[in-house]
């Protein structure tokens, strides 16, 4: 092991431990099993609880939220909350979870954590409905708003095949961190929406993603420099069908799933398999792996898997 | 009354009112609640009437009480309830500012020809079924109009500058709105009404309400009767002439010690201007009386003939819009091929919608995906400005029927949510040479993403591709399809209305099977 890995996951493992002190509701769930001493790994996937005791659970395989956020930093937490629907139709993330990952920001020593998305239905509508709106501030973070177009501001993509210029919301550029939260679902354009496919709401205008060859332009988008340190996947209700909006509950397939990894490519391939699909048929997981923005080969991947 | 405590009572009055209706119309983030429209237009006037007598609602009883109102009180409806002429006083007040000097109101004749002239062809046209007239001229409407097309961006521009100094500090109390202007052809009429109502104001008080407003004229007939009214003193009275320099009606003759009622609006500044009390409020003294009519054979006799040949070429006018009722509009456009325009939901249908609306805004402005536009001609010319929906703007969202709360004339009615949602205004129409799909080999979906009954799917196409195909009978006609569809200039989806909206099935819905306890990796 080389001395900065060893230094680092130390560290983390130390950060976790006080993370972990300090949830005492979860000491319990956690009690006599060995903190994760390596932290190394792929992806982190749980298994068989609710949402947020998932994400304790998973983020404490990776060396507690202290690994990713430093003191005093500045956080953007990036939620799907694309549709005006509520939590139990699974159009939009986990609400809990969100909470609870602000929760362990705050806890890292965040400064200050921010949430905002470009949405689809009407913006008001989304925050609220989704009950994301009401999560942050419960959490003590700020929800910002993303539909006008003045708060986005062009930036290049290096190196992008179809998508070389686009506007990205001022959080992205202004925040230390970026963490991606996408929900797992079913998407009628993409095949399927997840961390890579997230990022159409960080954009303005996502039309010319849909004029310019989609699925080029979501793998493109990756290219881009400010990337997620971290991506957690709500796979709790995952939508089978008739997605990204849903028509019904019956939609939904109850998976009580979570995924956690730094590689936004991997964490989609988990997505796509969980859905029952093999990563490489959605395109833009092929493309992003074929760019080397991630991997998307499972098999390879040093993968910790937990049930609750 | 005597009290000069009259005139303050109805200067806070009638501010709060105003202050109330242009909330009503500027409230960009939609504060007031659903239940809170009924009460507060239940006393306008034209609105009131149409869903009475067009509409059918027997709860809309509004008017009559307006009438009521007038027949005890006179024009009281003129300067306590309607926003129109509370904003002409604002306006007057200001033009009395800057020509503090010089600017004296005085006693002139009214223009009694026109002003019934109006009030009749207004009221036979809307008998024999046109709208049109009452779109133009009701006052209700032209204030909705003012504060949606002018007042709501201008407070829009504060909002904006304010939401992005707060912004700085990190403060996202405030948003920012983008400000997006309507058809520039939906201007003409409130641009052209803004000068003239405007310049009226500034210079000549409450000329408008008595010689252009035809609901003022109604009103004047009937405060002919009224009981109560604003009379001389004449023990008191030094014929001073201040009143009648005070008068925005321009209807005091102090010389012969006379009010003409049927242009007073009883905003009761005369009484307040008056030194020696010679100025009162009260019943009506039956002396009077003998005065008041002082009857013009002659031009009552051309009057009546003249309305009567303007009925009968309004006639022909009403004709001409109900012929013209739906308009397909293929001129403009190659590819959507729309046959039929989009009337918002709750709207019934084309012919009853345009029939009953005088295009007040107030659903263009409540509406929070400005989906809801005023229409240029896609109603036919004499439905310019009747709110259509515009798929190129907005989308309308699933989960809302706020333009059924607002509605104050009928013309889009209550619909609960789930009868909402059930309700086909148009059907989607696919056209695969626009799509990128078919053009361009590459993904796409915006359409069937956004569509919240999957009426809009895709299906399989070449290779991987898919393409969407859309299934009539569960489209509602909201248009997110058409909105999502990122092809331009035209789309290769859009929504063609129903003259008569028709009832869409539920999308099917299936149970899943469960799903494996295990990760599949």
């Amino acid at each position: 092991m080389k001395r900065r890995n060893f230094l680092r996951s130390s560290v983390g493992a130390g950060l976790a431990a006080g993370a972990f002190m300090s949830f005492g509701r979860y000491e319990k769930a956690l009690a006599g099993k060995p903190l994760p001493a390596g932290a190394n790994y792929d992806l982190v996937a749980v298994m068989g609880g609710e949402p947020a005791a998932m994400f304790d659970m998973g983020i404490q395989a990776l060396g507690g939220m202290g690994t990713f956020v430093g003191k005093g930093q500045k956080v953007l937490v990036k939620p799907n909350i694309g549709w005006d629907v509520v939590p139990e139709k699974g159009g939009n993330t986990n609400p809990a979870l969100i909470r609870r990952i602000i929760e362990h920001c705050f806890r890292a020593g965040a400064k200050e954590v921010y949430v905002f998305d470009n949405t689809c239905d009407n913006w008001i509508k989304c925050y609220k409905n989704s009950g994301i709106e009401q999560a942050v501030k419960d959490a003590g973070a700020k929800i910002v708003p993303g539909n006008s177009e003045s708060y986005y501001q062009e930036v290049t993509i290096p190196n992008g095949k179809k998508l070389t210029k686009t506007k990205v919301h001022e959080l992205v550029l202004s925040s230390d961190v970026f963490i991606n939260v996408p929900v797992l679902k079913h998407h009628s354009s993409a095949m399927m929406t997840g961390a890579l496919k997230n990022m159409m709401g960080v954009v303005w205008d996502r039309a010319y993603w849909h004029r310019n060859n989609l699925n080029q332009c979501i793998a493109d988008y990756a290219l881009y420099t400010k990337k997620p340190s971290l991506n957690v996947m709500d796979a709790y209700n995952v939508m089978m069908r008739n997605g990204p909006r849903g028509v019904s509950k019956e939609d939904l397939s109850n998976m009580k799933s979570l995924m956690i990894s730094t590689d936004w490519v991997a964490i989609d391939a988990a997505g796509a398999k969980m859905m029952g699909k093999e990563p490489s048929s959605i395109e833009h997981i092929a493309l992003a792996a074929g760019m080397g923005i991630g991997k998307m080969d499972l098999a390879s991947m040093n993968i910790h898997r937990m049930k609750m | 009354m005597k009290s000069s405590a009259l005139k303050h009572i109805r200067t806070v009055f009638s501010a709060l009112v105003l202050l109330l209706f242009a909330f009503l119309f500027i409230d960009f983030r939609g504060i007031l609640g659903e239940n809170t429209f009924g009460p507060i237009l239940y006393l306008q006037f034209v609105p009131s009437l149409l869903k009475f007598i067009i509409a059918g609602v027997a709860t809309a009883t509004g008017f009559m009480v307006v009438i009521a109102l007038t027949l005890l009180t006179g024009r009281t409806y003129c300067s306590f309830l309607c926003p129109l002429g509370i904003l002409q006083d604002g306006i007057s007040r200001a033009g009395g500012l800057v020509k503090r000097r010089f600017r004296r109101y005085g006693y002139k004749k009214p223009y009694t020809i026109l002003r019934y002239f109006i009030l009749v062809l207004t009221a036979g046209i809307l008998l024999l079924g046109g709208v049109y007239v009452l779109t133009i001229l009701d006052p209700y409407s032209t204030f909705g109009r003012f504060m949606t097309y002018f007042g709501k961006p201008v407070v829009l521009v504060i909002n904006n500058l304010l939401a992005a100094l707060l912004g700085k500090f990190d403060i996202y109390a405030l948003y920012r709105v983008d400000i997006k202007p309507f058809e520039l052809a939906a201007y003409i009429i409130p641009v052209a009404f803004l000068f003239l109502i405007g310049f009226l104001a500034f210079r000549y008080g409450r000329l408008y309400c008595n010689t252009v407003c035809p609901v003022g004229t109604f009103l004047g007939l009937l405060s002919k009767l009224s009981l109560f009214r604003v009379r001389f003193e004449e023990d008191k009275c030094t014929r001073c002439g201040r009143c009648a320099m005070a008068c925005k009606s321009s209807c005091i003759d102090f010389l012969n010690k006379h009010v003409d009622v049927s242009r007073c609006v009883n905003c009761f500044n005369c009484i307040d201007s008056c030194k020696e009390n010679g100025m009162s409020y009260g019943l009506v003294r039956l002396k009077h009386k003998e005065k008041v009519e002082s009857p013009a054979d002659a031009s009552r006799r051309s009057f009546i003939t003249g309305s009567l040949v303007l009925l009968a070429g309004g006639t022909q006018l009403v004709r001409a819009q109900n012929t013209n009722v739906p308009i397909p509009t293929k001129d403009s456009t190659v590819k959507e091929d729309r046959l039929y325009p989009v009337s918002p939901p709750g709207s019934i249908g084309l012919a009853s919608y345009t029939s009953r609306c005088t295009a007040c805004a107030l659903c263009v402005t409540a509406c929070p995906t400005s989906v809801i536009q005023p229409s240029v001609n896609e109603f036919g010319f004499a439905g310019i400005m009747q709110p259509r929906m515009d798929f190129h703007k907005g989308f309308c969202n699933y989960d809302c029927n706020r333009c059924t709360d607002v509605c104050p004339t009928g013309a889009i009615m209550p619909l609960m949510m789930e009868a909402k949602q059930l309700t086909q205004l148009g059907k989607a129409v696919f056209i695969k040479d626009n799509c990128i799909v078919s053009t361009e080999k590459t993904a796409c979906g915006a359409c069937s993403e956004h569509c919240p009954t999957k009426a809009c799917h895709m299906v399989t196409f070449e290779g991987n591709l898919l393409i969407p195909e859309v299934k009539d009978d569960i489209c509602i006609g909201c248009g997110a399809c058409e909105y999502a569809c990122p092809t331009k200039p035209y789309k290769a989806i859009f929504v063609d209305g129903n003259p008569i909206h028709e009832a869409a099935l539920k999308p099917e819905t299936k149970k899943l099977e469960t799903v494996p306890g295990d990760f599949p990796f």
